[in-house]
């Protein structure tokens, strides 16, 4: 079988991975290379993925298939469209800078960097699959590295996180199991997704289990697998553990690729597989995302450690997404078919995983910075580092302003949208949810303040200024924030159609109407 | 067919009825030192006898020695299935250290044994044929079990194994009589039609019947409430022979199980129809999930509390018969075929968990969990497979444990809302054992970092744990060859009377 762009691009680490046990143990630096070329080709593929797209098209591109196990209807299916593209981007991105950021790893390397390259197969698997029963695979394969690299090189509590985040997660993933197959079981026995999507409305219309509609019963069952993962309150608990213990290149992939698959998931099954679902349940998304607005900032307020602060700031910006995700409703009858609003609501949604992607990705590596120098993460810890280290103040300066929403960097815009679309539906939630912004520039601000103004502390007299392979881990994100806050139009062009899409097969539901 | 006409498919039973004599008759000519090699007799015959079976026709569906015992390719897979443990359970009993001073000679005759009675256990189709076969397998393993006479806590396995065998096989017994004296045969296929006859009269003594007979049934595949010997037994036996009875007896077990309930209960040929119905008045499926549900979570919310690891295996495998009786309430081919499977890749998975479990008692003298701190890094083969084997009990893809629970809730969630419940408790309980099976894998990669040591097994033993684990992970990817050789076993022998 020939693989095409998409197969290399989620096979491309898994041969880094057999490349490192090829290599004796001794040879550290070789692993590393290894693991950076397998990502590096990865990410030089997606760009090319990227340039070849074509974002006018609706559907799915650059299209595998290939029978797996014929006699339950499974296939190896990969396609991708406007909404997995930037979401490839972003794992491929974060990956290869991950290496980087893990450089000086010196704890069982070989393990270290097979299990990374694995996450990012599994990752990149997640967004390209089409056939559900893979995506369930690769959704679950992911877990396995995870939990290895929170639990053997993460911090002090590392064994009780890891064992958190993999309770918690295949939790969701297991209520998963059950909706994929009472899907599969509807559509036809089938686990095309395409297929899928056009079938599930219709199949599942008017079935009853034990009094509930089916589709009602599915849609929560998958709400629950991505609400654990986006994370959505009250599931949010394993979150700020599995950030604090992880080491920082897991925490960048953690927050910037894997609490997006919660939010990819419902639009890649959920919406499209349960329109009716997606409208019944929009009032309580929008509520949902208020309290993460909400209670992220408030928690990252009081938080002492750098990196717990961020790790909330994850569930606040997650909000947004959840927000603008609701606001598709504005497309319905009873608020006049308001497409504008629908449209800022989607893209701002997805602008806004791709930008806290970046941004959050960012915060990360820099706490790792200081971490490494100080050996701590207490806010109150430090003081007047601005003096010591200017270089990397201005960044973290560039990051925290980019997290807060500062208009002329990324956040900003895709929040923005989220509000735009959702205002015409949820007005008070969306009132509501603005004290998020304030108190999210207080957190920012406070910490900034706590950390680099005021008298130099005597202890971090001589600390080193951030280093070039730091830098370079930084500036590839911290170009993307700059150039997406001005122009955001590279990433909006090529989701657009897709979502435009998306938004009518929502409108399609007969919910929409009687709403 | 007649007792003649029978001897000539009863092949693979006659090889081994001959292995259990020669290995009988080797034993006597090897010294102390050297009766180990009675088992290259054993495997010899084993393998002769997987050649017999894998020669006899495929397709052939039959009854011998006058409708006592059926001949299908649904006992054909399970056959296999024996085979194929006791092969690897005789090559791990080498392998240990337990036996290493003991006179093994007969310990691999009464082993051959044991297959015999397993053979006739997943074809009996006469009440006298089950509960012989029954018998004979829970005498060789009472035998099997307390094999290590010096140590205390292997005779105590094997007085708890006796005390608890002969309890449920006399309720067993009692069920079959009740059985007997309602329908006046000692066929199943008379008995099913004498019930349909009765036309609901004597549902009452059925009921009761069908649950005495449970008891048997259910000691043998260690389900709840039948359970209570397993942990000792499993604990105190040689741990290959802890091994053995969790894979080998409790497969044949289930093959039993099936063709009683199928044979019995189901209304018109209920065997090879894809639903099948079963007596009106008698929910028996109901009886089977409840046992289902209680089983999964008493054995994995007795296994979170366990520092012995054969106790945690054996629990863990309390908690897999609850998930692999999942597969018969939904009274559905798709069910049996879950079943099948789930059993094909849990003997992969299982028996590599004990392997592994076998080769570091050797080398570092623990069965305590705490004691494994750092066998990860140590060993890093050992560790790695011991956490693929976990990951496969626990059900993660990609790993064949998950193939095997995925085709059982299909099964469940293809056969209607009746059952979704159990499927519900069936994940929720994967999500529970997760939590004590990575607590294996935590010990061993989250604790201890000693380098000091580098432990790589020997050549052979490797070759062995690795004969285990590829298909543990093989079939977690590729598993259609399995899926097509299970779905050709699903025929049955179905007497027309």
């Amino acid at each position: 079988m020939d693989l095409n762009i998409l197969s290399w691009i989620i096979w491309l680490p898994i041969i880094g991975i057999i490349a490192i046990f090829l290599i004796p143990r001794d040879k550290g630096n070789i692993v590393k290379i290894v693991a950076a070329v397998a990502t590096g080709l990865q990410l030089w593929m997606v760009i090319v993925l990227w340039v070849q797209f074509d974002s006018s098209y609706v559907g799915f591109q650059f299209e595998q298939k290939v029978n797996w196990i014929p006699s339950f209807n499974i296939q190896y299916y990969l396609g991708v469209d406007g909404l997995s593209l930037p979401m490839v981007l972003l794992t491929a991105l974060l990956s290869f800078l991950g290496i980087f950021v893990s450089w000086k790893t010196e704890k069982a390397i070989k393990g270290y960097f097979a299990l990374f390259l694995l996450l990012d197969a599994g990752m990149a698997g997640v967004f390209l699959s089409l056939d559900f029963f893979l995506f369930y695979v690769f959704w679950e394969v992911m877990l396995l590295p995870m939990y290895f690299l929170i639990g053997i090189w993460g911090g002090p509590q590392r064994e009780y996180a890891a064992i958190k985040f993999f309770l918690y997660t295949l939790f969701g993933s297991v209520l998963m199991l059950i909706a994929m197959l009472a899907l599969y079981f509807a559509c036809g026995r089938t686990f095309d997704m395409v297929h899928m999507m056009a079938t599930a409305p219709t199949q599942l219309a008017g079935i009853m289990w034990w009094g509930f509609d089916a589709l009602k019963v599915i849609w929560i069952l998958l709400f629950i697998t991505f609400a654990i993962k986006v994370p959505i309150f009250p599931f949010h608990t394993w979150l700020p553990l599995a950030h604090v213990e992880a080491p920082t290149a897991v925490s960048v992939i953690l927050a910037g690729v894997l609490l997006k698959m919660g939010t990819y998931g419902m639009l890649r099954i959920s919406y499209p597989m349960l329109p009716d679902g997606a409208v019944w349940f929009a009032g309580a998304l929008a509520v949902l995302a208020m309290i993460n607005i909400i209670w992220g900032a408030l928690c990252a307020l009081a938080q002492t450690d750098l990196k717990k602060l961020i790790a909330y700031s994850s569930i606040n910006h997650m909000g947004y997404v959840l927000l603008g995700m609701a606001a598709v409703v504005a497309a319905g009858a009873k608020y006049d078919s308001n497409l504008i609003a629908a449209q800022a609501g989607m893209n701002g949604a997805v602008l806004q995983m791709f930008n806290h992607g970046t941004i959050t990705a960012m915060l990360f590596i820099l706490v790792g910075v200081i971490y490494d120098r100080a050996h701590h993460r207490n806010i109150d810890g430090f003081g007047g580092l601005g003096v010591r280290m200017p270089i990397y103040a201005g960044i973290v300066a560039l990051a925290f302003f980019a997290g807060l929403g500062l208009p002329g960097l990324s956040g900003f815009i895709s929040e923005a949208m989220c509000f735009i679309g959702a205002f015409p539906v949820y007005r008070a939630i969306v009132i509501a949810s603005t004290l998020g912004i304030l108190l999210n520039a207080s957190y920012f601000l406070w910490a900034f303040q706590r950390i680099f103004m005021g008298k130099l502390n005597k202890k971090y007299a001589d600390l080193p200024e951030i280093n070039s392979r730091e830098i370079f881990t930084l500036v590839p994100l911290g170009t993307l924030v700059v150039i997406l806050g001005i122009y955001p139009a590279p990433v909006l062009n090529v989701m657009k159609s897709t979502l435009a899409h998306l938004i009518e097969i929502v409108q399609s539901s007969h919910l929409l109407t009687l709403y | 067919m007649n007792n003649f006409q029978s001897l000539r498919l009863f092949v693979p039973e006659f090889v081994i009825l001959g292995t259990v004599i020669v290995a009988i008759i080797a034993d006597l000519c090897y010294s102390n030192r050297k009766s180990y090699r009675v088992s290259y007799w054993v495997l010899a015959g084993l393998i002769l006898a997987w050649l017999a079976l894998w020669l006899s026709s495929p397709e052939q569906v039959t009854s011998l020695f006058l409708n006592s015992l059926a001949l299908d390719p649904f006992s054909r897979i399970f056959k296999f299935v024996i085979l194929l443990a006791t092969i690897i359970v005789v090559l791990m009993s080498l392998r240990t250290e337990e036996l290493a001073n003991v006179r093994i000679g007969e310990y691999f005759a009464l082993m051959t044994v044991m297959v015999l009675g397993l053979f006739l256990m997943t074809s009996s189709v006469d009440l006298i044929m089950i509960y012989l076969s029954i018998e004979v397998v829970s005498i060789v393993s009472f035998i099997l079990a307390g094999y290590l006479k010096v140590q205390v806590r292997s005779n105590e396995a094997s007085l708890k194994y006796v005390i608890y065998g002969a309890f449920s096989s006399g309720i067993m017994l009692y069920g079959l009589s009740l059985l007997f004296g309602l329908t006046g045969t000692t066929k199943l296929f008379e008995i099913r039609d004498a019930i349909s006859s009765l036309g609901g009269e004597g549902n009452l003594t059925l009921t009761v019947a069908t649950i005495f007979i449970m008891a048997g049934f259910g000691y043998k595949i260690s389900a709840v409430p039948f359970h209570f010997w397993t942990p000792d037994v499993y604990e105190g036996a040689p741990t290959p022979i802890t091994a053995y009875l969790s894979v080998a007896p409790k497969a044949a077990g289930f093959a039993l199980l099936i063709r009683f309930f199928n044979s019995l209960f189901g209304v018109g040929e209920a065997l090879n129809t894809t639903v099948w119905q079963t007596l009106e008045g008698l929910p028996w499926q109901h009886l089977i999930a409840a046992i289902s549900a209680i089983t999964m979570i008493l054995g994995n919310l007795a296994a979170i509390q366990q520092s012995n690891i054969k106790r945690l295996l054996a629990y863990s495998s309390i908690a897999h018969a609850g998930y692999i009786l999942m597969g018969i309430p939904v009274l559905s081919h798709q069910g049996i075929y879950g079943i099948i499977f789930y059993i094909v890749v849990y003997l992969f998975m299982q028996l590599g968990a004990f392997f592994v479990v076998i080769i570091i008692s050797n080398k570092y003298k623990t069965e305590l969990i705490k004691e494994y701190s750092g066998i990860g890094f140590k060993s890093p083969f050992l560790g790695i497979l011991m956490a693929l084997f976990m990951f496969s009990l626990t059900g993660i893809p990609p790993t064949a444990g998950f193939i095997g629970k995925f085709y059982l809730f299909a099964a469940l969630i293809d056969g209607g809302p009746q059952f979704y419940w159990l499927a519900m408790v069936g994940v929720i309980n994967s999500v529970i054992s997760l939590y004590y099976y990575m607590r294996v894998v935590k010990v061993m990669f989250f604790e201890g970092e000693s380098q000091s040591e580098f432990y790589l097994p020997s050549k052979l033993t490797t070759s062995l744990l690795l004969a285990l684990g590829i298909p543990t992970i093989l079939f977690g990817v590729y598993w259609s060859p399995i899926a097509k050789w299970v779905h050709n076993s699903l025929t049955f022998f179905v007497a027309r009377m």
